[in-house]
């Protein structure tokens, strides 16, 4: 059925060529029938695109090799959800689910807008037919799915370290974050386009901004998963430029998401975050060219894909575009509003705008450097761990600190002896802790010391915020303390839920900090019977066992783990050998201590010949503190985006008259 | 003609059918979208300031309460913010006012 699916792509293109010009006229002229018709083709974009997606899906279900995408990535070997996964493993079904995520978000935003905010929605419409005409532009004419050939007995086979349960949900997540980061674009562009000078589209668009910061988030986390689990080097970031990717949009949208307040409860920063907006998008877009561009291998590589080019005119596109239009309306964006005082809420936010944003500038050239290097020098150059390890200390430190200091200052204005009253407790609990930490031998490393004593801070302010806020609600309104905690929660949801999703950073730092500060390290290579030490722990190889997987050879070397007295079982490590793939990967042994929240991490490097083998063993405290944060992290986020019916009935009243849709 | 091709044509024509649909229908409706005038721009931005001022007052009380703001900072916030929630009151009402008598349909 390649035809069905080209045909489906092909309308998907007509019907957004469709809406950007109906929608252009519409929003220009103020015709109604025809601005209905063109969100009517926009919606329609979801149902086309989902025909090729399923017809793809199809393909891939029935390992019909006729195509030659199904081809690329699967055997008969493949279990099916890595089948099926497969979708998202190689370029042309990436731009795929690209544009099916981008056509679920535009019809849920356009669905959700087209009445409550019509006069908004009606520039939107042409604003995300532009970013849709571009993905389908290049499904149908530069990089299709749909390519077929004579079908071959067998498929080639999906790289072995894609074959991991993670991966199945990793991606999902990656690119609900970065598509997601189109509405807010769009809400933005579309509402200097319609001149508007209100905060509408900010409100319009806050749940969906948190929901492609919180899939960005959530996925960043599953991908480290998966790089510590899979990838099998021993680390679980390793700065390399495609996990980069998609850490600079996460951060641009941080900013926006901290200075969106700022305009919300003062009025203020209305062109940084117009300027915000369009970074975090630009950087989605900029994570896609770099991934699927070839870029990364090198500038020729770049030269030679089909699609490299084409990312960066429409990377061009949208930066000079959307800059020139925030030139035209600059006079819109002015504000009245000053900073009163440099000791304020709103200031510590625009420190923290700063730091996030020259965080994410310094780690955009970290990726861009070697590109520019190699185009202008003509030889390649690597930006190590050590370069990006710096600038997340120099940065990454005081917004931490800075995470515990915001809560703690009012709005407007703060004088010095309220901040000493408002301090007084976090900081005495920080000093303690790094007094203690010190006493107990951290200071081997001062950046991980610091991290922990400013985590204290962060955690006490966290601490004393909840205690202090349900304090004054039970004195306010009576009752248990268990309901003034609720009803505290519920009607602050975005400060308490940006409280917890705070409290999964310091649980991230923390374990970053014992993970990579912290660690032990040893190798050696072993025959049967031999022991190692790392740590506490002494593992004693005992066998070499060989087994027969779904569609892979596993060889694993047993050893038993003992740490003082106690026996602490067998664990495996080794490799996978994949007879289609005609590859080999490394599979770690993992034994977690959930007490203290340490792994013995296991990487068998070399099994030789003659039975030997070469294993490389950390010891990681407190790095499950990382995966503890991605739950966190969620159920914050969930908080802050849960719907509220009071502050959704008092927007409504604020907005009311001023969406007339119609005048005869 | 294939299978695929037969609906591939169908998936086009319903998509241009459906796309068609608001100008096949008999409709009464107005023939032009508003844009708000520039006295409902105002009256937004003024429904801003005075939702902005009221959550600030809002949240004033609640940290003078569990004590993350001292007296002396409550003293010095809390006027001008009055003032401000006030003076926006003030201007909306009117201009509401006068927007609904604006909006208001013709008679007969």
């Amino acid at each position: 059925m390649p035809e069905l699916g080209r045909a489906a792509l092909a309308a998907t293109l007509g019907l957004v060529l469709y809406a950007l010009v109906a929608g252009a006229i519409a929003a220009r002229t103020r015709r109604r029938r025809l601005a209905d018709s063109a969100q009517t083709a926009l919606l329609l974009t979801f149902a086309t695109t989902l025909v090729a997606t399923l017809v793809l899906l199809a393909a891939f279900a029935r390992n019909d090799y006729g195509f030659v995408y199904v081809w690329q990535l699967t055997s008969d070997q493949l279990p099916i959800l890595y089948t099926l996964a497969a979708l998202w493993g190689g370029q042309e079904g990436s731009l795929l689910f690209w544009l099916l995520l981008l056509t679920i978000y535009s019809a849920a935003a356009v669905l959700l807008n087209r009445r409550s905010s019509r006069d908004l929605t009606v520039w939107v419409v042409p604003v995300l037919a532009t970013v849709m005409l571009f993905f389908s532009f290049m499904l149908v004419f530069v990089s299709s799915p749909f390519a077929t050939q004579a079908a071959p007995d067998d498929g080639r086979g999906l790289n072995p370290s894609l074959q991991n349960p993670y991966m199945l949900t990793h991606p999902i997540f990656l690119y609900l974050g970065y598509v997601g980061l189109t509405i807010p674009f769009a809400f933005a562009i579309g509402s200097l386009l319609a001149r508007r000078t209100d905060e509408r589209w900010i409100v319009t668009t806050r749940r969906a901004t948190l929901v492609a910061w919180t899939a960005l988030g959530v996925g960043q986390i599953l991908g480290s998963k998966w790089a510590y689990e899979e990838v099998g080097w021993g680390g679980f970031y390793a700065w390399d430029p495609v996990e980069n990717a998609a850490l600079m949009p996460w951060l641009a949208a941080t900013a926006f998401l901290h200075s969106v307040m700022v305009q919300e409860k003062r009025g203020m920063l209305r062109l940084w975050n117009m300027l915000l907006v369009i970074l975090a998008f630009a950087l989605s877009i900029f994570g896609t060219f770099l991934t699927r561009s070839g870029i990364l291998s090198s500038v020729h590589s770049f030269t030679e894909s089909p699609i490299g080019a084409w990312f960066l005119g429409f990377l061009t596109f949208v930066v000079v575009g959307s800059l020139a239009l925030v030139l035209v309306r600059l006079p819109l964006l002015r504000t009245r509003a000053k900073l009163e005082s440099l000791v304020s809420r709103e200031a510590s936010f625009l420190y923290n705008n700063l730091l996030l944003v020259a965080l994410t500038l310094t780690i955009l050239w970290g990726v861009l450097y070697p590109i520019v290097h190699e185009a202008v020098v003509g030889e390649a150059r690597i930006v190590g761990p050590g370069y990006y390890n710096f600038f997340l200390k120099v940065f990454g430190l005081p917004l931490l600190l800075l995470m515990g200091i915001g809560p703690l200052i009012a709005w407007r204005r703060a004088s010095l002896r309220g901040l000493g009253a408002a301090f007084a407790w976090p900081a005495a609990i920080a000093l303690a802790t790094g007094a203690a930490l010190l006493s107990l031998g951290a200071g081997s490393s001062i950046p991980g010391l610091i991290a922990y004593t400013f985590s204290a801070f962060v955690l006490a302010s966290i601490g004393l915020e909840f205690a202090r806020g349900t304090r004054a609600r039970r004195a306010l309104a009576g009752g248990t303390w268990p309901a003034a905690f609720s009803a505290l929660v519920g009607r602050n949801r975005r400060r308490y839920g940006g409280y917890v999703v705070h409290a999964a950073i310091v649980l991230l730092a923390i374990g970053i900090a014992g993970a990579s500060a912290y660690d032990t390290v040893s190798e050696g290579r072993l025959a049967r019977g031999e022991t190692l030490s790392v740590g506490d722990y002494r593992l004693t190889y005992t066998d070499l066992v060989e087994r027969q997987g779904a569609n892979a050879t596993l060889v694993r070397a047993r050893l038993e783990v003992a740490r003082g007295d106690d026996e602490l079982g067998v664990l495996e490590a080794g490799k996978n050998a994949y007879t289609v793939e005609r590859q080999v990967s490394n599979e770690v042994g993992i034994r977690t201590d959930l007490l203290t929240g340490t792994d013995l991490f296991v990487i068998a490097e070399q099994i030789n010949p003659d039975g030997t083998v070469f294993l490389r063993v950390f010891v990681k405290p407190l790095v499950n503190l990382l995966w503890l944060a991605g739950f966190v992290f969620l159920f914050g986020a969930l908080i802050t985006m849960w719907p509220d019916a009071r502050e959704q009935r008092r927007l409504a009243l604020r907005y009311q008259g001023t969406d007339v849709p119609a005048r005869p | 003609m294939s299978l695929a091709l037969l609906l591939g044509a169908l998936l086009a024509a319903a998509c241009v059918v459906l796309v068609a649909l608001p100008y096949l229908r008999p409709d009464d409706g107005p023939g032009l979208l508003d844009e708000p005038g520039e006295l409902e721009r105002r009256r937004l931005e003024l429904a801003e300031t005075r939702d902005r001022a009221l959550a600030a007052l809002k949240e004033l009380e609640l940290d003078h309460r569990a004590g993350r703001v001292s007296d002396t900072d409550y003293r010095a916030l809390v006027g001008p913010l009055r003032r401000e929630a006030a003076e926006a009151l003030r201007a909306l009402e009117p201009r509401a006012a006068g927007a609904q008598r604006v909006k208001a349909p013709p008679p007969g």
